[in-house]
Order: C-alpha cells, then sequence, then structure tokens
C-alpha cells in the first residue's frame, strides 16, 4: 500500500516560504513524477513527504494514518539519493541488508533478500565490494536495491539519474519503468528533466516557485497545458509561443503551437520566413525559421528526409485545431 | 634553466626542514644523551658529545629510589580514561553542531576555544578548593576528569571537522533506512569517522600525557603521573642532570615510541581539512 495525501502542506525556511499550502493525493501503486527548473520546491516536497524536513504547517497522510510528526525511520518509505548516499564502509551486500539489519530482520530472511534484489538489478558478482570499487551506474543500482530490499509503502527518488551519462540514464529509465511495473509500489520520483517525466511518469506534478501549475498525465499536460508555463516546459523541442498581432488575430494575448504541428510549404502558407539553423536526428528534423512579424524562429518538425538549406525561403502554417490559446494571464483559453 | 633553479631551491627547502627539525630535536637528544652520563660528566663545560663513559647507572638509581611503574600506570590511566571520557562526551556534542547546526553553533564553538585561552593558573584556586571539597586531590579520577574538560574543547573542535566532511546524505539514507539516532551514530557515523577519531584519541594521548600544571598541583603521591615523576628529580641547585634525564628519558619514552608509529594518522589528522 502507499496512498499519500498532503493537506495543506507548507513550508518555510525562516523568512522565506518555499512552499505555499498545497494538497496533492499520490494514489497506491502510481507512479508520479515533481517536474519543474531547479529551485522549485520538488525537492523539498519529496523531503517533506519523506521526513527529512518538518512541514512547517498542513497534514501528511500515508495509508490514511496521520505522519506528519512521525521520524523518517518510521514512515515505511525509501528513499534513493542523487549522490546515491551509499554507505562506503560497508560491502554492497551489507548496504543492502542494512534497512533489514535495522528492522531487526533475522540472517538467514535477510539474505535471501539481499540475494534476490542482487539477482534483480545484476549485482551478484558485486556483492563483496566496497561502494568505491563501483561505476556510477553500479553504485545506482546498489542504492535501488538497498530501497527494494524492505518493500516500503512507497518508493522516494530524488533526481536519481542526473550524476549518470546520457546513455547510462536512458538504460536506468527504462530499468526503472519496469521495475514499477513489476512491483506496483508507488513512486515518487523528482526530476528537472521534463523529458524523464514524460517517459515515466503516470502522473506529473509540475511545480514553479513551490506551486502546483498542473497536474496530470503526460499526453494530458502535452495537448491541455493549463498556462503558459506549462506549455513551455513540458515538450520537447518547446513549444513555439508567440505574442503580439499574430496572436490578436486568434483571439488571445499569445497563441502556442507545437513544432510537429506547423506545415511547411516551398510555396505557399500564413508565415513567410527564412530557414536558420537545422537539426537532422535521422527520423525527425527540426528547422528553425526566422518568420516575418515573429521575434522567436519558429520550430518545425519534419520528417527525416526534407530537402531545405540555411537561408532558404519557406512558408509556414499553423494547424489551427492544434493551437493553444492563452490571456494576459498566461492562462489558457477554451 | 628552470630545472637547476627547481632542483636548487629542493636542496635548500630540504636542508631548511632538516635544520628546523634536528633544532626541534635537540633537547630531547640531548636529555637521552645526558641520561646515559655520570652526573660529573653531565655537568661537563665544555658539554661532552662523545667519549663519555656510557653507563646505565642513572636508570638503576632512578628506578631504587622511585617506583616508574606505579607513575607510568598513573599517566595511562589519566591520559587513556581522560581521552576516552573526552570522546564520549564530544561525539554527541560534534554531532549536533556539525549536523543539525542552530544559528548560534559558530558562538558556541568559539566560545569552547576561548577557554583555552586563559591560563589555568587562573582558574587553580577554584578548582583546588572544589577538589577539597570532593576529596579529589590526589585521586586519578579527580585528575581524570580535570584533564578531559580542559581539552574537551580541542577534541570537539576537531570531531565536528571531520564530521563536517560527511555527507549529510549518507546519514538521511541512514535515517530512512530505519536507523534511529543511536543507530546512526554508532553504524553509519562513527565508522565513516574512525580516521578522524583516531587522530583526535593520538592527540589528545599526547596532550593529556604531557600535561604537567594540573598533574603537578593536584597531586602528591597516590595519582602522581609520570610527569610528577620527572619534577621529583628537579633540583633548584641542579646537581643531578644525570638522573633526571634519565627520568625524562623513561618518562616521555612510551610517547615518542606512540607518535612514532602513529606519525602518518597524526599528521593526516593535523592538516585535515588544510588542503581543499
Amino acid at each position: 500500500m502507499g496512498h499519500i495525501t498532503l493537506d495543506k502542506v507548507s513550508k518555510s525556511f525562516a523568512e522565506v516560504e518555499v512552499i505555499p499550502p498545497l494538497d496533492l493525493t499520490i494514489e497506491d501503486g502510481e507512479f508520479v513524477v515533481f517536474v519543474g527548473p531547479s529551485g522549485c520546491g520538488k525537492s523539498t516536497l519529496l523531503r517533506l513527504i519523506a521526513g527529512l524536513e518538518d512541514v512547517t504547517s498542513g497534514e501528511i497522510c500515508i495509508d490514511g494514518e496521520e505522519a506528519t510528526s512521525v521520524p523518517p525511520a518510521k514512515r515505511g518509505l525509501a528513499m534513493v539519493f542523487q549522490s546515491y548516499a551509499l554507505y562506503p564502509h560497508m560491502s554492497v551486500r551489507k548496504n543492502i541488508a542494512f534497512p533489514l539489519r535495522m528492522a531487526g530482520m533475522d540472517q538467514a530472511e535477510r539474505d535471501r533478500r539481499v540475494n534476490a534484489a542482487a539477482d534483480v538489478l545484476n549485482l551478484t558478482d558485486y556483492l563483496d565490494r566496497r561502494p568505491g570499487q563501483l561505476s556510477g551506474g553500479q553504485r545506482q543500482r546498489v542504492a535501488i536495491g538497498r530501497a527494494i530490499v524492505r518493500e516500503p509503502a512507497a518508493f522516494l527518488f530524488d533526481e536519481p539519474l542526473s550524476n549518470l551519462d546520457a546513455a547510462l540514464r536512458v538504460g536506468m529509465r527504462l530499468e526503472i519503468s519496469e521495475l514499477h511495473k513489476r512491483l506496483k509500489t508507488t513512486m515518487i520520483y523528482v526530476t528537472h528533466d521534463q523529458v524523464e517525466a514524460m517517459t515515466m511518469a503516470d502522473k506529473i506534478v509540475v511545480l514553479r516557485a513551490g506551486n502546483i501549475e498542473q497536474v496530470g498525465s503526460p499526453l494530458e499536460l502535452y495537448r491541455n497545458p493549463r498556462n503558459l508555463f506549462v506549455a513551455g516546459f513540458i515538450g520537447s523541442p518547446k513549444m513555439n509561443l508567440i505574442n503580439g498581432q499574430i496572436a490578436s488575430a486568434h483571439g488571445a494575448a499569445t497563441i502556442g503551437i507545437r513544432p510537429e504541428h506547423v506545415a511547411v510549404s516551398a510555396e505557399t502558407g500564413e508565415w513567410h520566413g527564412k530557414v536558420g539553423v537545422s537539426e537532422h536526428l535521422g527520423s525527425d528534423t527540426f528547422f528553425h525559421v526566422t518568420c516575418e512579424g515573429i521575434p522567436e524562429p519558429v520550430t518545425v518538425r519534419v520528417g527525416g528526409e526534407v530537402d531545405l538549406h540555411y537561408g532558404d525561403e519557406v512558408w509556414l502554417t499553423p494547424d489551427t485545431t492544434h493551437l493553444h490559446r492563452f490571456d494576459k494571464e498566461g492562462l489558457r483559453i477554451g | 634553466m628552470a630545472r637547476a633553479i627547481t632542483t636548487r631551491r629542493k636542496i635548500v627547502t630540504t636542508g631548511v626542514a632538516w635544520a628546523i627539525g634536528l633544532l626541534i630535536f635537540f633537547p630531547i637528544y640531548w636529555t637521552i644523551l645526558t641520561s646515559f652520563k655520570t652526573e660529573a660528566q653531565a655537568i661537563n663545560n665544555p658539554p661532552l658529545f662523545w667519549g663519555f663513559d656510557f653507563t646505565l647507572e642513572n636508570y638503576a638509581l632512578v628506578q631504587e629510589r622511585s617506583d616508574y611503574m606505579r607513575f607510568l600506570w598513573n599517566s595511562v590511566i589519566i591520559a587513556g580514561g581522560s581521552t576516552l571520557l573526552g570522546i564520549l562526551v564530544a561525539v554527541p556534542a560534534a554531532w549536533s553542531m556539525a549536523f543539525v547546526p542552530s544559528r548560534r553553533t559558530k558562538d558556541i564553538l568559539l566560545w569552547m576555544l576561548s577557554t583555552k585561552m586563559l591560563p589555568a593558573v587562573g582558574v587553580l584556586y577554584p578548582i583546588s578548593l572544589i577538589f577539597v571539597q570532593f576529596n579529589l586531590l590526589d585521586t586519578r579520577i579527580g585528575l581524570t576528569l580535570v584533564i578531559m574538560l580542559i581539552n574537551l574543547p580541542i577534541i570537539v573542535w576537531m570531531l565536528y571537522t571531520y564530521f563536517r566532511e560527511i555527507p549529510v546524505d549518507i546519514l538521511e539514507a541512514a535515517r530512512m533506512d530505519g536507523a534511529g539516532l543511536r543507530q546512526e551514530i554508532l553504524y553509519v557515523l562513527t565508522p565513516m569517522a574512525i580516521p578522524g577519531i583516531a587522530s583526535t584519541v593520538l592527540l589528545n594521548i599526547i596532550l593529556a600525557w604531557n600535561e604537567a600544571f594540573w598533574t603537578l598541583n593536584l597531586t602528591a603521591a597516590n595519582a602522581a603521573p609520570l610527569t610528577a615523576f620527572i619534577a621529583s628529580y628537579s633540583s633548584p641547585e641542579g646537581l643531578f642532570y644525570a638522573k633526571l634525564s634519565a627520568a625524562s628519558t623513561m618518562a616521555i619514552a612510551p610517547i615518542l615510541i606512540l607518535g612514532w608509529f602513529s606519525q602518518k594518522q597524526l599528521v593526516r589528522g593535523l592538516t585535515f581539512g588544510a588542503v581543499k
């Protein structure tokens, strides 16, 4: 079980309020990702749930029980830290067994569980090594192993992949998703990388300055961003956001159009411009087109093989059925 | 050309280092040398560096007159006991200051250190009165307590510095893994801080071993450690240089040997955090 509710939870450090009162419900078995730019309070929020920080006001319930002032050791949650936070003086085996030892489990059961976890995470050959003798990816696995052996109510991940190189990160991302599918345990995952959020989450919580901007499934957020911040934050490359006359023509202060919803033509279209830098990814190509009357270059996605070059003149046409409209306050219209 | 300068500089620095080292070591060397001379040769002018009659007589006489082992035992108990006690008090203190700092933590640390700036003789009278009141004069327990207290600021400071180097994440991980405060300190913090604790223990044993002001003022016969043993051979007329030297050599030998074997640990401990 891992049903977590936050009720008007807030956090202040001295005079500074980093998290204004917020409500959030995390269902049992859900994979929830807290995402936002650095300093948005996502890690603080995770640490409040973990119990590593005290809430300033509000209430946290885990599986229906008030846990606001329960110490972290007694909350039944497991955490994977960005720095892995392995115990450097213990072997991998002892690291993974540590929570079981703290729970007073007998040696035989401890061994059984450690071996099972090591098997799942491909760590069997490394059980007698010290963390210092492992690579970054292996250390990350040990940290995950230490979290899964005790079968917690929920897993908390604090930017677990940001110390890994890009290739390893993609691999670990899949492994964590796979783990979630298999264990069906609640996972709360903090990241600043919206790609991680989009690829892993059942539910994304977008945070800015301690406020929840929007909560929803990845595609919900992608298709219906509630405001300009979410529109600009979710999606890679970013949504094109256009102000001024072109926007007012659509009855909005700002309009947004995703790169895949802009058609490119050599002859005719709505916006006339010149092709700038292009990014060829093989399957896709992104062109940055400078258009008349639009200050920022418009990003356009086209298929892999398109014969357009730097300086070519093109016409762009947005697909109006996929147009996002925002008012002066940056809130979605319609 | 650059190479030549580097080599020359190397020779000069090495030479200077050796000169300073020898200068510092000279009194100890001189003491050890004198302890093997006869009393007459010990006060010979000009001093004799070689060609004297090598004798072990002073050691025999010193051992005959006073029981070395009894003083040694007192030194071991006082130095060891005060260090152990100090560590037990200082680990939780340093833990709280390093990991749960408050706005006043820096002030508390400075205040603790400031007690070391007070001349010991300034509190001789009150401490003596307390000792009289509680029948602690000339007892090992009394001396152990006083020496623990005078060295406590240094122990706390050193441990605080080592603990600060330990990532908080790891302690938090222990908390998440179900460790209570006691388990966190016992199974995670202390093992990680072992090198730092070892250096602190060594330095503190040396300080306590060599402490002379309180050991001389608060003991008579029962609890007298080796510092009192040396002092008992110092006479104002200075007629027993050889015996005094023999007593001194016997008193410093154990700590010199300890220092020799642990010098790597000590140097590491004393320069910890200095090169960051």
